[in-house]
């Protein structure tokens, strides 16, 4: 039987800090930029312009039926191929997570924007407002409100997807962590300890979902 | 032709609209001048809500022509976002954005459609609340509101574009009746002040006191349009009549 020894932790703190800094930033970066296109790909979507609105839909279909791994593997070796330099991991994996994710925070906020009551957009453009301008005051920040809890839940999937760039070597927190544990041959508690601070930060993300869940419940 | 000399406001010819295969509006006539009161009543699905809905384009029509104020709405080329800030309209919901207090309400199309300033706005939105009565009540949510107050916030916002019309879509039909006068007391001295209404609406009451002419709708067509006096002296169409006596009754 052998024994535990966390020590290897803390002896490493700055290599793992490194590490959770990586994922935290990929992971911020990804959630934004995956919003802001996910709602421009929405609202395309919504306003029903030709060619436009059926792009949209076939991005979203298109993204949401590959495996983001294979995102990932593609991006990294396409990017460089397109831009006609090496762009590093780190930007071909982001670009990779925004276009991934972009197509389901998109069905996320059309959803959204269908739950807010039809008679809002006649009285916005009935004060003169223009089709976009009735979006950004008025359908878009109750679309948002409404569906607040929605994206969290998924910006807490997309953290632990981000634990998948370990395939193009990207040194987040998991990879550092495994980087220690096969260095010092302490597998057990390196990954019991990686297990606990995903498990810890997930979950206080899922308990502030459910309490702005409650909040907006009763706030409608 | 000079519309604003012989003073016409609005001016609908042989407006007809289909929702696939049902004719929503057949035919559909009609002239207001400037500062007159119309009623429009009818039972539900006539397409009186549809027709007054096509005066500021929110509902497009397929054919015939809408003339407010000289301008062309069914004109391709009319600029419908800004002939919509000249026309007030009140909805049956209220529609005030629940995410914006009250002020906020009113403030919204002033500043980003009439670009006032935030303080010509918020004088504007003060105002305008002293004359519905509810200047206790600017800082609150619409959430936070009665239904008639609520309306009245509602009729608040569209004044303070300054419209040359207002068009009201059955505006006390979602009240409880104890707040319906309140909505209906509002409206009756915007009707004596001179601004030219539409008002679809089964308060019959309303129409005896202030309005000019009764339109009547069925299927669709306008059955009748008479003076408000002769409409409850004596409806020429027996439709009219039976409507009439349906709701009147009670």
């Amino acid at each position: 039987m052998f024994e535990l020894d966390f020590s290897v932790i803390p002896a490493n703190s700055s290599l793992l800090l490194e590490g959770i800094k990586m994922t935290f930033l990929l992971a911020g970066l990804a959630i934004v930029g995956g919003i802001i296109l996910g709602t421009f790909l929405a609202l395309l979507r919504i306003a029903k312009i030709p060619v436009l609105s059926q792009f949209s839909a076939a991005y979203v279909n298109f993204f949401r039926s590959l495996p983001l791994i294979l995102v990932i593997f593609w991006l990294f070796f396409l990017v460089p191929l397109i831009v006609g330099k090496p762009v590093g991991a780190f930007s071909s994996v982001l670009v990779a997570f925004i276009l991934f994710e972009a197509a389901y925070y998109s069905e996320i906020i059309r959803a959204g924007i269908n739950s807010v009551r039809l008679g809002q957009l006649a009285a916005a453009r009935a004060i003169g407002l223009t089709y976009f301008q009735s979006m950004r005051y008025v359908i878009l920040p109750q679309a948002f409100r409404a569906m607040t809890p929605i994206l969290l839940t998924q910006a807490i999937i997309l953290f632990q997807d981000t634990s998948l760039v370990y395939v193009v070597g990207l040194r987040d927190f998991l990879v550092s962590a495994e980087i220690v544990a096969n260095r010092d041959q302490r597998l057990v508690e390196m990954f019991l300890f990686v297990a606990l601070v995903y498990f810890v930060l997930c979950f206080a993300g899922s308990l502030g979902v459910k309490y702005l869940q409650k909040r907006i419940n009763n706030e409608l | 032709m000079n519309y604003e000399k012989n003073n016409k406001m609005i001016e609908m010819r042989s407006v007809n609209k289909w929702y696939g295969k049902v004719q929503v509006l057949n035919e559909c006539s009609l002239d207001v001048s400037k500062g007159e009161v119309i009623v429009v009543c009818g039972p539900s699905g006539s397409g009186k809500s549809t027709l007054i809905k096509t005066i500021n384009g929110l509902e497009p029509v397929n054919s015939g022509e809408i003339i407010v104020s000289g301008i062309s709405v069914t004109d391709k080329s009319t600029n419908l976002d800004q002939m919509r800030s000249k026309i007030g309209m009140v909805f049956q919901n209220f529609e005030l954005f629940p995410h914006m207090n009250v002020t906020e309400n009113i403030k919204l199309g002033q500043t980003k459609v009439l670009g006032r300033t935030n303080e010509e706005a918020e004088q504007k939105a003060k105002n305008l609340l002293e004359r519905v009565g509810l200047t206790d009540h600017a800082h609150k949510y619409p959430s936070q509101l009665s239904g008639g107050q609520q309306q009245r916030v509602a009729i608040a916002r569209g004044l303070a574009m300054e419209p040359m019309a207002m068009l009201f879509d059955e505006p006390t039909s979602a009240l409880d009746p104890e707040m319906i006068n309140e909505v209906l007391d509002v409206m009756i001295k915007l009707a004596k002040d001179g601004m030219t209404m539409m008002v679809v609406t089964h308060e019959m009451g309303f129409a005896r006191k202030v309005a000019d002419r009764v339109v009547f709708m069925d299927y669709g067509k306008i059955i009748e349009d008479a003076s408000s006096k002769d409409f409850f002296g004596s409806p020429r169409s027996d439709r009219a009549q039976e409507f009439l006596s349906k709701i009147l009754d009670h």
